[in-house]
Order: C-alpha cells, then structure tokens, then sequence
C-alpha cells in the first residue's frame, strides 16, 4: 500500500463508519451494551458523544489524527507474512498485522491519540486510564506528553510487579502510576479506580477506557480509533494476495484490537472471523480469562456483556499468564457477534500461547507480546483448520519487549543463568 | 411503615428524616442486624441495607473495606434478604441499597418479589438510571416497591425531570462529584442541587422527598443538611465506628451514639 493510498484509509476508517446501525443511538449492540453507569457521569457520557460525533465529522480533526498516526505512531503498519511459522500452520499463509511496529509498540496508541485529541478538544487538562499489561498505560502516557495533558494511571499491584518495566516507562514519561491493592489487584480492579477517580474529577478529566469496553459511547468509540487496523489490512491482503483472507484471527481481553482488525471485515461473509480468549490453565480448571467461552450474562463496568460471576452476580477473579487478557468482562460488540454467530471466539491456554510465542521468536525473528501470541496459537490451529491454500490473517497486536521476564521465568531461562553463575562461582 | 410515611411523620415533627447505611454481613451476618437495630434505637428513621458487592466503583474505601469483609465473611443473598427481615420488623422502613448485576444475575422479578416477602420497602441503585432500569420499574410496580435512582451536581434539568419521574419513595440526591465517604464539609453545591431537583418535582406536581447522601458524617453537617433537603443520608461514619472500634458492644455503643447525635442534629437544622 502506498503512503498516499494509507492516508485516505486513516481518514476513512474514522468517518466510513458514521453512521452505523449499530451500535444504537443508546449504545446498544443487540441486547448489549448500552450505559449503566452513575448519574454523576451521564452529563459526561453525552458531551463525550457528543464531542465524538462532531469530532470525526469535523475535517480539521480528522486531519490532525491523521497527520499524528502517519508521522507520530507510524501508520500504517506492515503486512508481513510469516513463512517459516506458517510452516506449522497446515499449509495456510500466515499474514501477520504488525501493530506491534506503532510506536509504544502495540495497538492501543490508535485509540489514544484520538481520545487525547478528543480530550483538549473537550478543554479538560488531564486524563486517566486503566492498563493491564501496561501498554495502555504506557500510550496514555505518551499521547499525554505529547499534548501536554497531565495523566494519571491506574494499574492492579499484581500486574505493576509482572509488568515493572512499562511501569518505569509509564513514570518516565510524566505520568503518575498508582498500584491498585484491592480486589483482585488485576485490570478489573484497576477500572474500578479509574472509575471513581472521574466520578470525582469529570470536570477537567476524561478518561480514557483501552479497550472496546465500559458504558457508551466508549465501545463505538474506542472501535472506531482501532477499525483502522482492519481498514488497513484488507487493502494490504488484497494487494498481497488478490483476495480476501479466508480468516481473521485476533487475541481478545476487552476485545479492542480484535474489534479493529475484525470491523472493515463484517461485511465480507466469506471471512472467519476467529477471537481467542486467554484459557490460562483451561476453561474447565476455573482458571482462566474466556469471557464468551465460560462465562453469562450480566453488567459489569458500565455494560451488559458476558463476564465471568458467580451464581449470585459476583464476579470471579480471572486467570490469564498475559497481564492484558486478565480481565472477566468483554466489549458488548463482541458479545454481540458471538450471539449472532458472526464471529467465533475459543479459549487458546497459557502453554498453547506460550509456544506459539516461542515459535514466532525462532521461526520469524519477532518477539510478539504474550497477549498477540493467543492469537498466534489460534492462527496456527485456523491454518490446520483451513489447509492448503489456505490464508490467515493475524493481529499482531504489540511486541513482547515487556514479556520478558515472563518468559524468561516460564521457559527456565532465568534459572539456566543463576545455574552458571552458582557454577562460576563454586 | 413506608419510606413516604416515615418521610411525612418527620416532616409533621418538623424535623428532616435520618437514613442510615450499612451493608449486609459487615461486621458478620449476624452483628450488621445487630448495628442496623442500633441504628435504629439511636434514632434512624429508615434503613438501607447495603448489599455487598465484588466491584462496588461507587464506593471509597471505608465502605469498600467494609463490603469486602462481609464478602470474605460469606455473606450470600439468604443472608441479605433475612438481615432485611430482621431490620425491618424493627419497625424502620427498610430499603436495599445494590449495584445492578446481583439483582440482574438473579432475575429482576424474582429479586423484587422475595424481597417483598422479606419485608424490604424498595431498592436503591447507583449504577442504574431510569434509562436501562425499565424491567425494574415494572418489577417494583408489580410488587408495589420504592424505586430510588439518584440524582447529581452534574445532572441537566432535563435529567433530573427523567429521574425524579421515576422514582418512588425519595429522591437520592449525590451531594457531590466523588465516591462514598465521610467529608469535613458538606459541598456547596448541595443546597443548589436539592433546590433544583424541588423546582423539577413541583413543575411535575410531585412532592416526592429529597434525600441528601455522601459526604455526611457529624450531628453538625446533619443539621446543615437538614436546613435545606427532607432527609439526611450517613454511611461511613457508622462504618467507621464499627472498624475502630474494640469489640463489637464497644461498636453497638459507637454506633448508637452517632445515630443519636446524626438524629439531634436533623432536629436543629430547621
């Protein structure tokens, strides 16, 4: 795809979709999503729908995020086929989508630079944000220095001590990171501070949800910075291949670079569309993150989507080794097509994604995040699948740099070095 | 005894009414009967019974805290719903104060009806809005239920006509931009917002009452408060007796005692 030909597509991902019949003006996907949320947000929740409305109408906006994903985050992002790892994968063409070259290396800077833009175009100074892994976290704090927005973070203890890396970067980059010490000390947890934090700020603070999650507009919203992904990849398989893919494969926590690569795709009904969630030691141990595989109906921060509770509508804490799928809700929009049958969502294990990780680092010479290597697996699994002739599209959704001592503890490496170093010093 | 009637009868005293919170099985099961029938005893006109909830994003720590420890505790819906049996036949009207998903995860009717049969008066939602809250509406219509939905600072006028149009009982309006908790001085914008919320129930010709909550923790801020809203609304002041306190007696005691000073103070602000 040439760079002109990419400059027309960031436009059009934002503006193609206005309007939509889904979701409804009420932000309902089906019998799902829609707003339950305090009154004390509700005035907030209509200025930033507002806001949003007009924004992606207005050509000046659309611009300026143009200009910020082409020349600030690197857009559009490459098509790169796998072949060595396709030679796993049953004989299917594998065709990585390579979110994790954005800067801050993964997808979440698309729905951020918007969000930001959307933040001073709304006159607030600060922002807040949620993050699992850290990458949202991590491209808040970016797009805030960028604007000079004062930004706030706010990170489950658990996940700050298995992500300290993108912690240190979050801080270096001007931004406060809290640790959140109560519930689960993961994700879910980590949202609900950010929650009551704006409930107490909303006046000059936006926050900005990572995912395609929480109480309209934000699932509308966040998957129409992200739909780009898809826009992208379509153009750039058809150039490739002179097709579509027969497949599109994507990893899903709270589902936003999944929606992204999914969305341009819905469309086409020859196309697969496969989610995977993350099965951690397998749906059936309990143990786990598959929201849409084992999990009910419900509300759970701001939506009515599937989400992991008990019997009496408490929710479970969830399981995932990837800090980013550790969460037990998901965006309603993918509720909505697991419903409706047009997306199909499965559970890829800890073990299954950590072998895939380690197959795309020795076969291909990328190290993708631990969250992109569930949909690494599912790819391999949807090229057994499809066979000969077969051509899957992957979202590479951010880079592994953050997983390493993750990795490093699950594959023994950690202890291969102390083993040499007790030998050097006997 | 109603929600409106309680309402009415500290009204014909000439006084706001006192409504505390506290959530099922905090301290235990049995011990929050025991603090809600102190709280009673030291003068709460009604009760909200709070049930506890894993993602409770209204709620600032001292309730968190609380709501936590019932949950460690094993607190189940059984165990709510008799709590509410056992306060209500204190003669207080008792209401329960919950997130969505329990009710929703339990079925909306199913919720609305045993809480009737538990002697409960209606429920009380911070994260449900006239908007999405349509099956409950029905539900306590069914079941002849108090609905209370709240209103905020931040609320439009068109909002709060949506809102007070679709509660039952009184109107639950936030005194601040914030979560739950004790504050030392009660928002200026308080007084506006019971000002306004008045101004939209007249222009309905409703006369609904208007409780004011969050943020409110001593006899003095209840009289302020009092001065201006129908009704004063205290959680995690009790709470925070309950959690400093050395035993639970000790706890009783505390707990009496600020319902008593919270019920002397509603007398003083008119």
């Amino acid at each position: 795809m040439t760079i002109d030909a990419a400059r027309g597509a960031l436009s059009g991902a934002l503006t193609d979709a206005v309007p939509t019949a889904i979701p409804t003006s009420t932000g309902h996907f089906g019998r799902f999503g829609g707003r339950f949320a305090p009154e004390a947000l509700m005035a907030a929740l209509d200025e930033l729908t507002t806001e949003f409305e007009a924004a992606r109408q207005d050509p000046a906006f659309v611009a300026e995020l143009d200009d910020l994903l082409a020349n600030y985050a690197g857009r559009p992002s490459l098509l790169t086929e796998a072949k060595r790892f396709a030679e796993h994968a049953g004989g299917a063409r594998i065709l990585l989508k390579r979110e994790d070259l954005n800067h801050t290396g993964s997808h979440k800077i698309n729905n951020v630079l918007g969000q930001a833009l959307l933040t001073r175009r709304m006159g607030k100074r600060r922002v807040i944000a949620e993050t699992g892994a850290g990458q949202h976290g991590v491209a808040t704090a970016t797009a805030a220095a960028l604007l000079g927005l004062e930004c706030t973070v706010y990170m489950g203890e658990v996940d700050t001590e298995r992500q300290a890396l993108n912690v240190a970067r979050m801080r270096m980059l001007g931004a406060q990171v809290i640790p959140v010490k109560t519930g689960s000390r993961t994700l879910k947890d980590a949202c609900n501070e950010a929650f009551r934090d704006w409930v107490a700020t909303v006046d000059d603070t936006h926050y900005c949800i990572g995912s395609v999650m929480g109480p309209h507009p934000f699932p509308m919203m966040v998957r129409d910075f992200q739909r780009i992904i898809g826009v992208e990849a379509r153009a750039q398989v058809l150039e490739l291949t002179g097709r579509l893919p027969d497949a599109v494969v994507a990893c899903v926590g709270g589902g936003s670079n999944a929606i992204g690569i999914f969305h341009a795709f819905i469309p086409d009904e020859s196309v697969r569309l496969c989610g995977f969630e993350a099965g951690g030691d397998g749906v059936a141990t309990g143990r786990h993150a598959a929201t849409l595989v084992g999990g009910s109906l419900g509300v759970i921060h701001g939506m009515r989507t599937y989400l992991l509770q008990d019997d009496e509508g408490q929710t479970l804490e969830s399981h995932s080794i990837s800090a980013g799928l550790d969460y037990p809700g998901v965006g309603p929009e993918h509720s909505w097509l697991y419903d409706t049958g047009r997306a199909t969502y499965r559970e890829i294990t800890d073990a299954e994604a950590m072998d895939a990780f380690a197959l795309l680092c020795r076969t291909e010479g990328i190290i993708p995040a631990i969250e992109s290597a569930h949909a690494l697996a599912g790819a391999l699994k949807v090229g057994r699948e499809l066979g000969e002739g077969g051509t899957v599209l992957v979202s590479l959704s951010g880079r592994g740099d953050k997983d390493m001592h993750t990795a490093a503890t699950w594959f023994g490496l950690v202890g291969e070095n102390e083993n040499e170093d007790e030998g050097a010093a006997r | 005894m109603s929600v409106a009637r309680a309402y009415e009868r500290a009204a014909a005293e000439g006084r706001a009414a006192l409504v505390g919170y506290l959530p099922a099985g905090f301290p235990s099961i049995e011990g929050s009967v025991r603090a809600a029938t102190a709280m009673v005893e030291g003068g709460c006109d009604i009760i909200e019974i709070g049930l506890p909830y894993t993602d409770p994003l209204m709620d600032g720590p001292t309730i968190q805290d609380a709501v936590h420890r019932a949950l460690v505790g094993g607190v189940r819906l059984a165990d709510v719903f008799r709590t509410v049996e056992a306060v209500a036949a204190t003669g207080a009207p008792t209401l329960v104060m919950t997130y969505y998903n329990p009710v929703d995860r339990y079925g909306v009717g199913a919720f609305a009806r045993d809480l009737k049969s538990a002697g409960g008066v209606g429920l009380i939602t911070p994260d449900l809005t006239p908007e999405e809250g349509g099956e409950w509406i029905a539900a306590a219509d069914e079941h002849d239920l108090d609905r209370v939905f709240l209103v905020a600072l931040s609320s439009t006028d068109e909002r709060l006509e949506t809102i007070t149009g679709a509660c039952r009982g009184f109107v639950y309006a936030a005194s601040l931009m914030g979560v739950t908790g004790a504050r030392s001085a009660v928002d200026t914008g308080a007084a506006r917002l019971v000002e306004r919320t008045r101004a939209v129930l007249e222009k309905q010709g409703d006369d609904l009452p208007v409780g004011l909550g969050l943020g409110v923790g001593t006899g003095a801020q209840a009289a302020e408060v009092a001065g201006f809203a129908d009704g004063v609304i205290v959680g995690s002041a009790f709470i925070r007796r309950l959690l400093d306190a050395p035993s639970e007696r000790a706890g009783l005691d505390a707990v009496r005692s600020l319902a008593a000073e919270l019920a002397e103070g509603v007398r003083q602000g008119r």
